[in-house]
């Protein structure tokens, strides 16, 4: 795909970045925050297209490193962000209920 | 190599990336509102879950065996570890998974450098020097974070004499690195530019008291969204560019918003002690 193709994408992806958060209420800052961690997780299909690529042993021990940190930042960030909204939503019915966490 | 044949043709697998896409976007949007924001969370993995099975399909990989292998490592040890974190001891592990996926997509850069070899590649090394800084920083900055929360380290706000010399002497240091990388295309160079980086990250943070840590965790998050994006430019992969400029663009507002929220300005808490004046800790 061209440069300038993909940066019209780039361009329009900046755009809906902005638009898509910008009425969030503060009480969702940090899930918003840990759910976009997770997304850039993604880099796992840049880890995985390189380690598929690797041909000596050391670049495949480094984009097999690359995968292990994606997969904890992609897996971990969902799980984690899934936890905060289950308490989230759990503290509103029985408020105080479950605010011995700490 | 036992590499076989793509099972998805070019245009299924843009398609695919598309369905991906449009999942994170969506996901974002469901996590902005009270009412929808655990099915965003959902719809976000559906994205991912996509992406994954469509690069197994679509490209020639050799090693899977190993992916398959490192990809179970990754999910065993996070999976458990955000399933039983307290809560109050979340905002550190988000510090954590964004300062592993910026030092997965540093790792990335720089395995590409030696493939954009040729002249006309410069933008190429362009993008590869940028996401080995950015996701540098991330990592090292998401470091200190993690340990300032973590209470690893002091959460007062950490300044030397010379801290703001010693920054921008890094910084020059790592720009004119990134300049005889795009140049030359030299891994050792890569490599000294990635220390500077994680160098970068550590000055950058010291100084953030820990009231205002969240935020910095917010900007590092952005940041590693742009060097996805980057590495996405680098790779050729559309769907990396657009899931890592979200997150790079609507990781930006949400720093200010949260900033806002606290009544304090993004410029004051990443300077406010270089200047002498105190954050607040």
């Amino acid at each position: 795909m061209g440069g300038v193709e993909v940066l019209t994408i780039l361009v329009f992806a900046v755009f809906v970045g902005f638009e898509v958060v910008s009425k969030v209420s503060s009480i969702l800052h940090t899930p918003l925050m840990s759910g976009a961690n997770a997304i850039h997780g993604i880099i796992l299909v840049g880890a995985i297209t390189v380690a598929g690529q690797a041909e000596d042993g050391w670049v495949l021990a480094l984009a097999l490193l690359a995968v292990v940190l994606a997969t904890a930042n992609l897996v971990g960030g969902f799980v984690v962000t899934d936890r905060m909204l289950e308490m989230f939503r759990g503290r509103r019915p029985a408020p105080g209920a479950k605010e011995d966490a700490r | 190599m036992t590499a076989s044949a793509p099972l998805l043709d070019p245009t299924w697998t843009a398609l695919l990336y598309l369905a991906a896409a449009v999942c994170f976007i969506l996901a974002l949007k469901g996590l902005s509102s009270p009412k929808h924001a655990r099915r965003g969370n959902l719809v976000g993995a559906l994205g991912a879950a996509i992406a994954l099975v469509t690069v197994f399909l679509s490209s020639r990989l050799a090693n899977i065996p190993w992916i398959l292998a490192a990809i179970a490592v990754g999910a065993a040890i996070a999976a458990p570890v955000a399933r039983r974190v307290k809560m109050t001891q979340m905002p550190q592990l988000v510090a954590l998974f964004n300062g592993v996926g910026g030092g997965a997509a540093a790792l990335v850069a720089l395995l590409e450098l030696p493939h954009a070899g040729a002249p006309e590649d410069g933008w190429v090394r362009l993008a590869i020097v940028f996401t080995l800084l950015v996701g540098a920083v991330s990592f090292a900055g998401s470091a200190v974070t993690f340990a300032k929360l973590q209470e690893l380290m002091t959460t007062r706000p950490v300044t030397f004499l010379g801290l703001p010399v010693l920054m921008g002497a890094v910084l020059l240091a790592a720009l004119a690195a990134a300049g005889a990388v795009v140049a030359t295309g030299s891994v050792p160079l890569a490599v000294v530019l990635l220390a500077l980086g994680l160098l970068a990250g550590v000055l950058l943070v010291l100084p953030v008291g820990g009231a205002d840590v969240p935020i910095v965790i917010s900007l590092l998050n952005a940041f590693t969204g742009l060097a996805v994006a980057a590495s996405g430019l680098v790779l050729g992969n559309v769907l990396l560019v657009v899931a890592g400029t979200l997150v790079g663009a609507s990781g930006t507002i949400l720093t200010r918003l949260m900033a806002a929220a606290m009544g304090r300005s993004v410029v004051h808490i990443m300077f406010g002690a270089f200047r002498g004046g105190s954050t607040a800790g």
